[in-house]
């Protein structure tokens, strides 16, 4: 089934359940899907597990849904940026759990996800301690460690443009995890800066096809 | 004399093999890029998703779209391509990538590098992609001060900080010496204003002279 355009970012987050793990795209806040993490703020779903490269940057967008008290765990690579302080708060605080990830493992784990791969060994980080307690094995003389896959309930992505089906392209380095996280959850929400008629865009250009968008809204 | 950041970065660069493709660590090593020779044809790679990274964008050339991995404004140069995160990191861990410059808290002698947290109960751990770095160049180059702010070495025989990768490590570039990591052991390719032999009273790691 093709997306569904939405009128609104409050349409498009609609329904998004307490509880649920939620992929952010973004890096910093190149692609963050800014307008539809407000819309999340505003929908009020709460309890949830946040998937994203970084912990927020400044008071907006994904910073503004911890400081609303929404999120339990936060899975990422970097929260410590030099603007991340209501991360910083929570955690110091004890208010919110940490799973650190290395960021080719969150990639990758989210790739395995949204590509039906079981698990995947991976040499990233064999013989520290983000890899202690989990399975490792030796491959051609190089140890791997077992890695499992990173799904969501529902991902919200920044893109430039899509057309009426939900084929995406994005720009420059905002591309980043989206392409990604839009394989690896059962509801795919992005945001653009455009929809345009299908056949507008060239096929060739297409980074997301549409079978991965559930729905779409310009902002 | 011992040399200073600035030099550091233009020995480096003059090290990496022309046309070789290269990801700089953010903070220091960043520098490097300053120094390569105009005709080196090295291609940059940021992790987030860009292959020959231009240089930091000024003014109008500022799109909040386009940033390095240290969420520094860059730019385009004739040839860059972009590609997602999976790409980016499959490219680090498939060996595509020939040489990687880091910083470190510590080396040890064996190539273990300690960069990415100090261990302290305070510190909030962030760890980006410096483990994916770590094991997927096919050269790990280290670019750091040789001593502490107490004056420890940061060569030692067993990292005491929490390790990024194990036996990673292949040269580190320090103020006072050059060191390669070698399965005979650490060699001292070059020193800076110090003698060897201080250099081995010094540093509590058993070092090799250069090969004549």
């Amino acid at each position: 089934m093709s997306a569904t355009i939405c009128d609104s970012a409050a349409e498009a987050v609609a329904g998004i359940e307490d509880g649920s793990t939620i992929l952010v795209g973004g890096f910093g806040m190149a692609g963050m899907p800014v307008e539809l993490v407000d819309a999340l703020i505003e929908q009020g779903a709460k309890d949830l597990t946040v998937v994203s490269n970084n912990a927020g940057n400044g008071d907006t967008g994904l910073a503004a849904l911890l400081a609303k008290g929404r999120v339990r765990k936060m899975v990422c690579s970097f929260p410590r940026q030099s603007d991340s302080w209501v991360f910083d708060g929570l955690y110091r605080a004890g208010k919110i759990e940490l799973d650190l990830v290395p960021q080719g493992n969150l990639a990758e784990r989210m790739r395995a996800a949204g590509a039906g791969i079981g698990a995947f060994f991976c040499p990233t980080g064999a013989g520290t301690s983000l890899a202690e307690g989990k399975e490792v094995r030796e491959i051609d003389g190089r140890t791997y460690v077992l890695e499992y896959p990173i799904r969501g309930d529902v991902a919200l992505i920044g893109a430039h443009v899509s057309d009426r089906m939900g084929n995406l392209v994005y720009r420059k380095t905002a591309r980043n995890f989206g392409p990604v996280m839009a394989t690896a959850a059962k509801l795919v929400i992005a945001q653009v800066s455009e929809v345009v008629d299908t056949g507008r865009l060239d096929p060739e250009a297409i980074v997301t096809p549409s079978i991965y968008v559930d729905r779409v809204v310009a902002v | 004399m011992s040399l200073d950041k600035h030099a550091m970065a233009e020995l480096i660069a003059n090290d990496i093999p022309r046309g070789a493709y290269v990801n700089l660590g953010i903070g220091q090593p960043t520098l490097v890029a300053d120094h390569l020779p105009a005709d080196s044809g090295v291609v940059l790679h940021t992790e987030n998703g860009m292959l020959n990274m231009g240089p930091a964008a000024t003014g109008d050339q500022i799109d909040p779209d386009l940033m390095n991995a240290g969420k520094i404004p860059v730019t385009e140069l004739p040839g860059s391509s972009y590609f997602h995160h999976a790409d980016s990191f499959a490219m680090m861990r498939g060996g595509h990538l020939d040489v990687c410059v880091l910083g470190a808290f510590q080396v040890s002698a064996a190539g273990d590098l300690a960069n990415w947290h100090t261990g302290e109960p305070e510190a909030i751990p962030a760890v980006g992609g410096a483990m994916d770095l770590a094991i997927g160049a096919k050269s790990v180059f280290v670019m750091m001060t040789l001593f502490a702010k107490d004056g420890s070495a940061k060569l030692v025989e067993k990292c005491s900080y929490p390790l990024t990768g194990v036996g990673c490590v292949d040269r580190v570039y320090t103020d006072h010496a050059t060191f390669l990591i070698t399965p005979d052991g650490v060699v001292v390719r070059e020193t800076f204003g110090i003698s060897f032999d201080e250099l081995a009273a010094r540093v509590p790691v058993k070092l090799l002279a250069p090969a004549r």
